[in-house]
């Protein structure tokens, strides 16, 4: 047995250690980020999800100037409490579109008549292909997309008062 | 006042526990009378470190809330059972149960092990209290569980409901039993490197340990799999989850050691190998409850994570693992090789065995910890599930069951005698599972094909080691591989036969609706509420009929109170050529329920032949100390 051989089982253990410690050291990150950020956003059409509201394309995405888009649906308690903060960030001057992932179309009205609408275009996805095309795993997410339909950015979970300034940045580096 | 004693009790064997490697490290003085003063101390701290023990029980069984642990993991309405099954149910507690293992395994060894040399006895003595020196400083520092809540509270905050259960109560302490069990092996093997003694008379001592350790682990690993079969509800019986292949790996590691040590023991071969494996062994002991305890990798066991503890376990580790390997590094050059053998012999079919047992260790090991070493180098997530390590670890272990049909046959040392009659009777039976399965089941895959075929050849070919003996005079460990490779064939047919002709269904079924499975058809009759102790519950009433018997199903969606939790219990009907088995799911729409059935063929032998194979351990188990206590005698009055 050369000396290589003797002492590879303790190499091992570094190598274990190293990981280990590594993990300890920054503990695990739960989220699963969109694998489609810095790709173009994937060929889609949607229908419209609400009368009187037109429907969301891939295309509509590559207008030239950055948009958001918001993954929501009329039956997600989180999607309620970022209303406000969404219809903020309109105010702030940021194109917002939407997707309703797994809705119905009086569910949708009645959510945006109560809770603000503050969307430009929401198209309906009954069975979350543009959502999972996205590369989204649950509601409410928000993409930020820039004029090219390039995806930008990725915000999971509900949008708290202290992310509007990091969206609004972000919305701004994608122009 | 218990409390306080308990935690004076475990000071005070961490402090004896300092002494005993004081004086293993020759600071007491002449050798004739330290050894007598090491062995004096192992077993004191032995005694204390299980009276700190049984105090943190007598306050569990008095529910006394004034204690942190318990007011957290008890609740004084909780069945007598579980209050006691408590003590362990938790991780300060397990950790106190784990080095009570370590320092009365040490006092065992101390008080009984008269045959090695008193300097390699010493040092193994030393490096035993330097393992529970660690563990001490561990739960002394960073997990005291004889720590005072002021004020107290009314009442405890109850345990997991899913822990509630007569099973579960007594898997981890058998675990966990095992895994310290193995410790003394570690110990033994870094005296003999020390000593520069590494040779029959250590892999003597070694052996009735790694042989105890195996049993309990393997029932561990057992119990363990028919828990999670019937406690989860999910009709899988082993899911390579990071926790199970926590417990699986050190079981590999010892069932290698297991064969090697008895070519040290009988041959004197094998040594360094011998050596690394007792050292590997524990280790994986070590990194299972590391990997368990720091909640490090993702599982479906959650426990609570506290980086401060991963590090300290972590730290402990590296320091025991990394010096003893350094060790084995330095002065394995210098330990002779014992004699020489041709590949066709018994000690080449255990270096097989060896062989494959370490790469289906590596595998599991690679599985089990790639996610974390992918996610460190490239920032990449992934999870590595049942197909790889069925695809990559299965046919491995097919292998090394077809090995098992010649090699318990063969002579040690050289066997030029013919090997196709040895192999005739197993082969003969392989074919005709063939023919059979193709005639009668062609669409089933080649690894249950493959695996029905090896477990019933192994069947006769197990025993064939036994004949052309005299069964009474038969050793003990040698009935005992014979029962434990039957079990393996048993255990092997059960797994082949439940991956090969499982039947799954879910339905949306409404009372008075019918379902058919394998052979049965089942009918949905009511759902009907129902409450027990802490619980209530929504049964389902099946009425499962088949040519000749009626079986009753009553399978429950339980709601547990304290703390809010839904369980699904799972209805288990056995018959002698499979199990029914019924989850109640959800309740859907228009009056229907969510009803998941399967019918598993002959499944039960999995447990079954894993039963088999611990008591074949326990019979070698006997043999080997029976034996041992009359040399021990014998020696004992030679010396007189």
């Amino acid at each position: 047995m050369n000396r290589l051989t003797r002492f590879l089982p303790l190499f091992i253990l570094f190598a274990f250690v190293g990981a280990v410690a590594w993990r300890l050291s920054s503990p695990a990150d739960e989220k699963i980020q969109s694998k489609m950020i810095g790709r173009a956003v994937p060929a889609f059409t949607l229908a419209s999800a609400v009368p009187g509201k037109p429907g969301l394309s891939s295309k509509d995405l590559a207008s030239g100037s950055p948009r958001m888009v918001n993954v929501f649906a009329s039956w997600c308690v989180p999607c309620i409490a970022e209303a406000p903060l969404l219809a903020e960030l309109k105010a702030r001057g940021v194109a917002i579109d939407a997707i309703a992932v797994r809705d119905r179309p009086e569910d949708v009205a009645q959510f945006l008549a109560e809770r603000g609408d503050p969307f430009m275009r929401i198209g309906a996805d009954p069975e979350s292909r543009a959502q999972l095309a996205l590369g989204s795993s649950g509601v409410p997410e928000t993409f930020i997309i820039d004029g090219k339909g390039v995806i930008r950015y990725q915000h999971m979970g509900p949008i708290e008062p202290g992310d509007v300034s990091a969206l609004i940045k972000q919305w701004e580096e994608a122009r | 006042m218990i409390a306080e004693a308990g935690l004076a009790a475990l000071w005070l064997a961490a402090a004896l526990a300092a002494l005993q490697l004081a004086l293993a490290c020759g600071l007491g003085g002449e050798q004739g009378k330290s050894i007598r003063a090491v062995r004096a101390v192992a077993v004191a701290q032995g005694l204390i470190t299980l009276l700190a023990f049984a105090a943190l029980i007598e306050l569990f069984l008095r529910s006394d809330m004034s204690v942190l642990l318990v007011a957290e993991n008890s609740h004084s309405r909780k069945p007598w059972l579980y209050k006691f099954a408590g003590t362990w149910g938790n991780h300060e507690g397990s950790m106190l149960l784990w080095v009570t293992v370590l320092a009365v395994a040490g006092a065992i060894v101390a008080l009984f092990e008269r045959r090695l040399d008193h300097k390699t006895l010493g040092a193994s003595l030393g490096a035993q209290a330097s393992l529970a020196l660690g563990f001490f400083a561990f739960l002394l520092i960073a997990s005291n569980p004889f720590e005072r809540l002021d004020p107290a509270p009314l009442d405890g905050r109850g345990l997991n409901p899913l822990l509630q259960d007569p099973g579960l109560a007594f898997h981890p302490p058998t675990l966990y039993l095992g895994y310290v069990g193995l410790s003394v092996a570690f110990s033994l093997a870094v005296g003999g490197l020390i000593r520069g003694n590494v040779g029959p008379a250590i892999a003597r001592a070694m052996r009735p340990w790694v042989l105890g350790a195996w049993v309990l682990l393997t029932l561990g690993i057992t119990a363990g799999s028919y828990w999670a079969y019937y406690e989860l509800g999910w009709g899988g019986w082993w899911f390579w989850d990071p926790v199970e292949n926590a417990s699986l790996m050190p079981w590999l590691a010892a069932t290698a050691l297991l064969h090697s040590v008895n070519v040290l023991a009988g041959r004197g071969g094998l040594r360094a190998w011998t050596m690394m494996l007792a050292l590997v062994a524990f280790s994986m002991s070590m990194i299972g409850t590391f990997l368990v305890r720091s909640g490090i990798l993702t599982s479906v066991h959650s426990f609570a994570v506290d980086p401060l503890r991963g590090t300290f376990i972590l730290a402990l580790l590296a320091l025991y693992i990394g010096a003893a390997l350094a060790l084995f590094g330095l002065r394995i050059a210098h330990v002779k090789e014992g004699a020489p053998f041709e590949i066709v012999s018994r000690e080449g079919g255990l270096v097989a065995n060896n062989l494959l047992l370490s790469v289906i260790l590596g595998i599991v090991f690679v599985g089990t910890l790639y996610p974390l070493v992918a996610e460190a180098l490239s920032g990449e997530k992934l999870s590595v599930g049942p197909p790889y390590f069925n695809s990559v670890a299965s046919p491995l272990a097919l292998v090394l069951a077809a090995l098992m049909l010649i090699a318990p046959q063969l002579k040690w040392r050289r066997d030029a005698k013919p090997i196709l009659p040895r192999l005739a009777p197993g082969l003969l039976v392989a074919t005709a599972v063939l023919i059979g399965t193709i005639l009668l089941a062609p669409g089933i895959g080649i690894l249950p094909r493959f695996g029905l075929m090896i477990g019933a050849a192994l069947l006769p070919a197990s025993l064939l080691p036994l004949v052309g003996r005299s069964l009474r005079r038969t050793p003990l460990p040698i009935w005992g591989m014979a029962l434990a490779h039957f079990g393996v064939a048993v255990a092997i047919l059960g797994m082949a036969s439940d991956s090969a002709f499982t039947q799954e269904k879910l339905t949306a079924a409404r009372p008075g609706d019918r379902v058919e499975i394998g052979p049965w058809l089942v009918e949905f009759r009511q759902v009907l509420p129902l409450a027990g102790p802490n619980w209530t519950a929504l049964e389902a009433e099946l009425r499962a009929s088949r040519g000749s018997g009626v079986a009753v199903l009553r399978p429950q969606s339980r709601y547990f109170v304290d703390p809010p939790t839904t369980t699904n219990e799972a209805a288990i009907d056995t018959s002698w050529n499979g199990q029914l088995y019924a989850v109640l799911g959800e309740p859907s729409d228009q009056g229907r329920w969510q009803l998941r059935l399967w019918w598993k063929p002959f499944v039960t032998l999995i447990w079954l032949g894993g039963f088999l194979i611990a008591l074949g351990g326990s019979l070698a188990l006997l043999g080997r100390v029976f034996r041992r206590r009359s040399h021990g005698f014998y020696r004992a009055e030679a010396s007189e």
